[in-house]
C-alpha cells in the first residue's frame, strides 16, 4: 500500500492543473468575449423580467405589482389555451397553478426563474437545432465530435462547470444561464439529429428525384417531417433547463432555487416545500404547453 | 440516336472499384471479387437503348441490381463507370444545376412504397415538383388538380396521404411524377406493394394512360406477369447483368438461358402468346373463281375436309365443306359461290391472345382464321394449336385439319 503514493507521483497526470491554466488563459485573453455574452444574456433576462412586470416591485404600493402579476397570469393561461388547441382543463390548471405561486409570495422568484429558463432554453435551441441538423448531414462530425461533446455536457456534474462559469461571468443570473444552456442543450441536438435521420429514404429520394436543391429538401421535406421529434427535444431541453434552477441559484442566479436553498440550509421545511412546489407547477405548465405544440404539429 | 441510351454501366460498391472492374472483365465471379477486393458489383456492364414512347421493363429477383440500375438513370445513385444519355445529353457528367433541370423537366420517378410527403396534403404532394421550380401557387394548384383528375383522384386534393388507401396513394405518386410533364417515367416496383386486385387495376390504368400520354417508361418489377403485361420490351436481370432483352414473346418462346427458362416456366402463357405466333400457313386455299372440282382436288391433296376461300387479293371470303363441294360437283355446278359460308367461322387479328381464342376453339368446327385489318388471310389456327400454345409446345407434323 505504501508504494502506491510513490507510483502515483511518478505517473500523476496534471489534468486539473492544465484545465486551470486553460481557464486562466481564457479569462486573460477572451474576457471581451465573455463580457459580450454576458451583456446579451443579461439584457435578455432583464427584458423578460421587465415584460413580466417586475419593475413594479419596488414601488410604494403593492397594488400595481399585484395587478401586473395577474395580467401576466391571465396572459399565460390564454397562451396555454391557444397552444393546447383550446383545452379548458389545461387553461384552468395553468391559472390556478400560477395563482398558487403568487399566493405563497413567490411570484417574483418565479418570474426570475421563467426568465432565466426561457432565455437559456432559447439560446440552447438556437445553437442546438443547427448543430443537430449538421450532425444529421455528416456522419463523421456526428460520431467523432458532436456525440462525445454531448455526452460530456450531459454527464459532467453541473457543479464542475458552475465554477468556470462564475470565473468568466461572475456571480449572478448570467453564469446561471450559461450553466443551464450547457446542461440543457444535448436533448434537442440528439433529437433533431434523430428526427432528420428517421425520415424514410424513399421520401428523401422522392424529393431529390423531383429536382429539389439541398436547401429545399431540408426545409420542405426533412425538417417538417422531423418536426414532432424535434419538438420532443425542445420539450426536454426546457424541462432540463428548469431542473437547473436550484443549482443555478447557488451562484446567485436568484429565482425559485433561493427558497429551496434557504430551506435546506436553515432546515426550514416549509419554505423549501413552497419553493419546490412552485418549481413543479412551472415544470408542468411548460411541459404541457410544449407537448401540446408538438402534438398539433404532428397532426 | 435513341431517346435513352445506357452504355456499359457499372455500379460498384466499395473502395476498390478499379480492381473489381478489371477482375470482372477477366471473368472472375462476383463472390470471388467480393472476397479479393471487398467490392460488390451491383450493376455489371449493362447496356441498352430505349426509344420514345416505349415501355421498357427490367425484371429480376431481389438482389439482381434492378433498383440500383434505375437509380443510376436519374443519379439517385452515382454509377461507377459508363454512360447514361438522354436525348444526346450525358447525365453522368452533368453538374448539380443541370442534373436538377433533368430531374425537373425530363425524368420523374414513382417509388415502391410511394415515398409521399406525410406532412403535405395530396395537392401539395403533387405540386411539389412545381414548387421547387418557383412556379406561382395559382398555376401549381391548377396543374395539380388537372393531373389528379387524370389519375382518378378528383375530390381528394385536400386529404392527407395517410387518409388514402394504398392504391390511391400510388396514384398520388404517379400524379406527382406526371406534374412536370416528364418525357421519361421511372417506376421502381411501383405496384409491388399493392394487393393483387388493386395491382391489376393500376396496371390497366397505366396502360390506358400510356395510350394517351405516350411517355417513355422504365418499369422495374420482380413479377413476370406484370412484366409481360406492361412491357413492349423486357430486360431480364440476374446478378447485376442483363441476361436477355426482348419482347414478351421472345422471352417466353426463346429464353436465352436456364435462368430465364425457369423464370418463365410457370407463367400463364395464354395471356401472352398471340395468335400470330401459333398460327400456321394454310396448307391449301382456293380462289373464289375456282370451281367445286378444284376445291375437292385441293382438299384431297392436303388431306383436309374443309378449305378457306380467298379472292385474288388474298381477302378471306369464307370456307367450303367437302360434302357440299361434292354435292355441287354431282349437280354439275361450276361456281362455288352458293356454298361459301362465313357463319361458324371465327376470324381474329394477329395480336389476339390465346385466352380470347379458347372459347372460339371449343365452338368452331373450322380452324380459326387469322386476318389483318384488310381481312387478308395471314394464317390459320387449328384447335390443337390453341391448346398446345398454352403449354408452350410446338406441334410437330400436320395438324392442319381437325
Amino acid at each position: 500500500m505504501n508504494s502506491l503514493p510513490i507510483l502515483s507521483t511518478l505517473f500523476r497526470l496534471e489534468l486539473g492543473e492544465w484545465f486551470e491554466k486553460l481557464i486562466d488563459f481564457l479569462t486573460n485573453y477572451f474576457s471581451w468575449l465573455f463580457d459580450a455574452v454576458a451583456f446579451v444574456v443579461e439584457g435578455m433576462v432583464d427584458a423578460f423580467e421587465f415584460v413580466f412586470g417586475l419593475q413594479f416591485i419596488n414601488q410604494e404600493s403593492d397594488v400595481i405589482f399585484t395587478i401586473a402579476a395577474f395580467i401576466i397570469i391571465v396572459i399565460i393561461s390564454l397562451l396555454a389555451w391557444l397552444a393546447s388547441g383550446k383545452k379548458i382543463g389545461l387553461t384552468i390548471g395553468t391559472f390556478l397553478g400560477l395563482t398558487l405561486i403568487y399566493s405563497v409570495d413567490l411570484w417574483e422568484s418565479a418570474v426570475e426563474t421563467i426568465a432565466l429558463v426561457l432565455v437559456a432554453a432559447v439560446i440552447a435551441l438556437l445553437i442546438g437545432i443547427p448543430l443537430g441538423i449538421a450532425a444529421s448531414r455528416n456522419q463523421r462530425l456526428s460520431e467523432s465530435v458532436i456525440r462525445p461533446a454531448l455526452d460530456f455536457m450531459q454527464t459532467m456534474p453541473a457543479f464542475v462547470y458552475l465554477i468556470p462559469a462564475v470565473i468568466f461571468f461572475g456571480l449572478g443570473p448570467v453564469a446561471g444561464a450559461i450553466a443551464t444552456i450547457i446542461f440543457s442543450m444535448p436533448p434537442v441536438v440528439r433529437l433533431t439529429n434523430l428526427g432528420i435521420r428517421q425520415v424514410p429514404e424513399e421520401v428523401i429520394e422522392a424529393g431529390k428525384s423531383l429536382g429539389s436543391t439541398p436547401k429545399q429538401l431540408l426545409l420542405k421535406v426533412q425538417l417538417p417531417i422531423a418536426l414532432p421529434t424535434i419538438l420532443a427535444g425542445v420539450n426536454q431541453t426546457i424541462l432540463l433547463a428548469l431542473s437547473m434552477v436550484v443549482i443555478a441559484s447557488m451562484i446567485g442566479a436568484g429565482g425559485l432555487g433561493n427558497p429551496v436553498l434557504t430551506g435546506i440550509t436553515s432546515l426550514d421545511i416549509g419554505t423549501g416545500f413552497e419553493g419546490g412546489v412552485s418549481v413543479v407547477v412551472l415544470a408542468m405548465i411548460l411541459d404541457r404547453i410544449t407537448q401540446a405544440l408538438g402534438e398539433s404539429s404532428s397532426k | 440516336m435513341s431517346h435513352l441510351e445506357i452504355k456499359n454501366l457499372y455500379k460498384i460498391f466499395g473502395h476498390n472499384a478499379d480492381d473489381a472492374l478489371r477482375m470482372s472483365e477477366d471473368g472472375v465471379s462476383k463472390a470471388e471479387i467480393l472476397k479479393e477486393t471487398g467490392a460488390t458489383i451491383g450493376v455489371n456492364n449493362v447496356s441498352f437503348n430505349i426509344e420514345k414512347g416505349e415501355t421498357f421493363v427490367v425484371m429480376g429477383l431481389s438482389g439482381s441490381g434492378k433498383s440500383t440500375l434505375i437509380r443510376c438513370l436519374n443519379r439517385l445513385i452515382m454509377p461507377t463507370y459508363g454512360e447514361v444519355i438522354v436525348d444526346g445529353d450525358d447525365v453522368i457528367s452533368a453538374d448539380d444545376e443541370k442534373l436538377r433541370m433533368l430531374r425537373r423537366k425530363k425524368m420523374a420517378m414513382v417509388f415502391q412504397n410511394f415515398g409521399l410527403f406525410p406532412h403535405r396534403t395530396i395537392r401539395r404532394n403533387v405540386d411539389y415538383g412545381l414548387e421547387v421550380q418557383g412556379v406561382e401557387e395559382e398555376k401549381r394548384i391548377k396543374k395539380a388538380y388537372e393531373v389528379l383528375e387524370t389519375v382518378g383522384l378528383k375530390g381528394y386534393e385536400e386529404q392527407r396521404p395517410n387518409e388514402l388507401s394504398g392504391g390511391m396513394q400510388q396514384r398520388v405518386g404517379l400524379a406527382r411524377a406526371l406534374v412536370n410533364d416528364p418525357d421519361i417515367l421511372l417506376m421502381d416496383e411501383a405496384f409491388s406493394a399493392l394487393d393483387p386486385l388493386i395491382r391489376n387495376d393500376m396496371q390497366d390504368q397505366l396502360i390506358e394512360l400510356q395510350e394517351k400520354m405516350k411517355k417513355t417508361i422504365v418499369f422495374i418489377t420482380h413479377d413476370l406477369d406484370e412484366a409481360l403485361k406492361l412491357g413492349d420490351r423486357i430486360a431480364v436481370m440476374y446478378d447485376g447483368t442483363i441476361v436477355q432483352i426482348g419482347t414478351p414473346e421472345d422471352i417466353l418462346t426463346n429464353p436465352a438461358n436456364d435462368y430465364v427458362k425457369n423464370f418463365v416456366e410457370n407463367v400463364d402463357r395464354s395471356r401472352v402468346i398471340k395468335a400470330e405466333s401459333i398460327m400456321r400457313k394454310p396448307r391449301a386455299v382456293i380462289d373464289t373463281k375456282d370451281g367445286p372440282k378444284m376445291a375437292l382436288r385441293q382438299m384431297e391433296k392436303a388431306q383436309i375436309s374443309s378449305i378457306f376461300v380467298t379472292d385474288k387479293h388474298h381477302k378471306l371470303k369464307g370456307v367450303v365443306d367437302a360434302e357440299e363441294a361434292y354435292a355441287l360437283v354431282e349437280k354439275g355446278e361450276k361456281s362455288l359461290k352458293s356454298i361459301v359460308k362465313t357463319e361458324g367461322l371465327y376470324e381474329v387479328s394477329p395480336d389476339t391472345l390465346i385466352t380470347d381464342m379458347l372459347p372460339m376453339a371449343s365452338k368452331s368446327k373450322y380452324p380459326i382464321a387469322v386476318v389483318d385489318e384488310n381481312r387478308k388471310l395471314k394464317g390459320i389456327i387449328v384447335r390443337v394449336s390453341v391448346i398446345a400454345g398454352i403449354h408452350g409446345k410446338h406441334m410437330e407434323g400436320d395438324a392442319n385439319d381437325e
